[in-house]
């Protein structure tokens, strides 16, 4: 039989917006419990070096950071459940979330950390080689490409991160992507234009994934792929580029999904706040870093948030035990 | 049962030549979601004890056998019967999308 348990703040994801809610929430009292997703740590726990998170002289990285915002969040107080809400009811109250497991938590109060998840190009190609010679993880697959020929696709900072870090390796690195300028950091470009292992092929977007994905007699696993079909967006010529493995790196989308319908949201599903707050269209709901942030994106930004996630959350549920307090005087003096 | 380590060395006698079937989870030090999955492993290894082992090989100390299987991305999960690769799974997944796994392939009830 799942269980059903209550609440006073359930914190939905783990990343820098999420762990931050937790300390300060904990901080407050509130024995928040940490619903950790689908990836724990977030999206820092498939990058390298940090660079740009303050108080850290030397870069940093990004797993070791995750597990030391984890492990802060657990030394003062919060509670951790390793699983995924699969179903929310944010306007009952209180909040009913369903987890992956069938565990039902009622919360008082509740903030979305949630995040944002990688994008894939879509097309089926991709699919069919998901872990044969695509990935979206170069620190995790990276390792597959020692001096082979590699592409990157995308042209934001994962992008060109992706592509630093997979020349370390790899023979060469070709970066490809739809526009004919970089959307990441200045400092990142220079980098990458310096690397002798690494070219950009501008304006051409990527059409299929060649390879082969069956199983050759004799072979225990697939071939895996061997190129890259690409076409140029202003001429449109066609022409296959011979790589080992595709890197695709083209930006992320906020986790939304499992609240729509039920908080105000962008048309691309970031969830929507007032102005300067992380207050959502519900009372009692807050939203904090990448879930709700289609601008900055970072770390330190996301851990921000968290932080006014969980002021505001305090305060929400004061003024709820103050209220709470005052109405059975109101009943008693309306019955007199 | 805890999870079993294996290696380049051991992969024949105690995956291939196993008794019962065998799910290898492919990983190495570096890589985030291998170690978003490994307590999850450690647990369906202990629930399901006596009808699949769970084991694990390390990539980068065993560069082979990832090699022979094909395997580019971790964590990889392969499912391992009467010595032949049945079916397999890319990326790190919630337990109970695992445990649907062992159940679609007949491993556990």
């Amino acid at each position: 039989m799942p269980a059903t348990r209550s609440v006073r703040l359930a914190i939905i994801g783990s990343g820098p917006a999420g762990y931050t809610a937790a300390i300060y929430a904990a901080r407050a009292l509130l024995k928040p419990v940490l619903i950790s997703g689908k990836d724990p740590g977030g999206q820092l726990t498939i990058t390298t070096d940090v660079e740009n998170y303050p108080g850290f002289a030397e870069a940093v990285q990004g797993p070791w950071l995750m597990e030391q915002m984890r492990a802060q969040a657990a030394h003062v107080g919060t509670e951790f459940i390793d699983d995924i809400v699969v179903k929310a009811d944010l306007k009952a109250q209180p909040a009913r979330l369903t987890l992956d497991s069938g565990e039902v938590i009622l919360a008082e109060c509740v903030i979305i950390a949630t995040g944002a998840q990688a994008k894939w190009l879509g097309l089926p190609s991709e699919q069919t080689f998901q872990g044969f010679g695509v990935s979206a993880c170069a620190t995790c697959d990276g390792f597959f490409y020692r001096n082979k020929a590699v592409a990157v696709v995308g042209g934001g900072n994962s992008a060109v991160e992706e592509a630093l870090y997979l020349a370390t390796l790899a023979a060469s690195v070709t970066v490809i992507h739809r526009r004919d300028s970089f959307r990441a950091e200045p400092i990142l470009q220079e980098r990458l234009f310096a690397h002798p292992k690494i070219k950009v092929l501008w304006n051409h977007a990527v059409e299929e994934i060649l390879g082969d994905a069956t199983i050759a007699p004799g072979a225990f696993g697939p071939a895996g792929v061997h190129g890259v079909k690409v076409r140029d967006t202003l001429s449109g010529a066609a022409q296959d580029l011979a790589v080992d493995g595709v890197f695709v790196a083209i930006g992320h989308a906020p986790a939304s999904e499992v609240f729509r319908g039920q908080l105000r949201m962008s048309k691309t599903g970031y969830i929507k706040v007032k102005a300067g707050t992380v207050q959502t269209s519900l009372p009692g709901v807050f939203a904090c870093g990448d879930v709700t942030d289609e601008t900055y994106r970072q770390a330190v930004t996301a851990a921000g948030m968290g932080c006014m996630a969980a002021l505001d959350a305090a305060r929400f549920l004061t003024h709820k035990d103050h209220a709470a307090a005052q109405a059975p005087e109101k009943a008693g003096a309306s019955a007199a | 049962m805890s999870t079993l380590k294996v290696t380049d060395e051991t992969f024949e006698r105690d995956v291939l030549k196993a008794g019962q079937p065998v799910l290898v989870d492919f990983w190495a030090e570096w890589c985030g979601p291998c170690k978003q999955i490994a307590p999850v492993l450690d647990q369906i290894a202990e629930e399901l004890s006596g009808r699949v082992t769970i084991a694990k090989l390390n990539i980068e100390d065993s560069p082979s056998t990832p090699g022979r299987y094909g395997v580019r991305g971790i964590p990889t999960m392969m499912l391992f019967k009467d010595g032949q690769m049945s079916s397999m799974k890319v990326g790190a997944m919630p337990k109970a999308k695992i445990l649907e796994w062992l159940t679609e392939t007949g491993v556990s009830a």
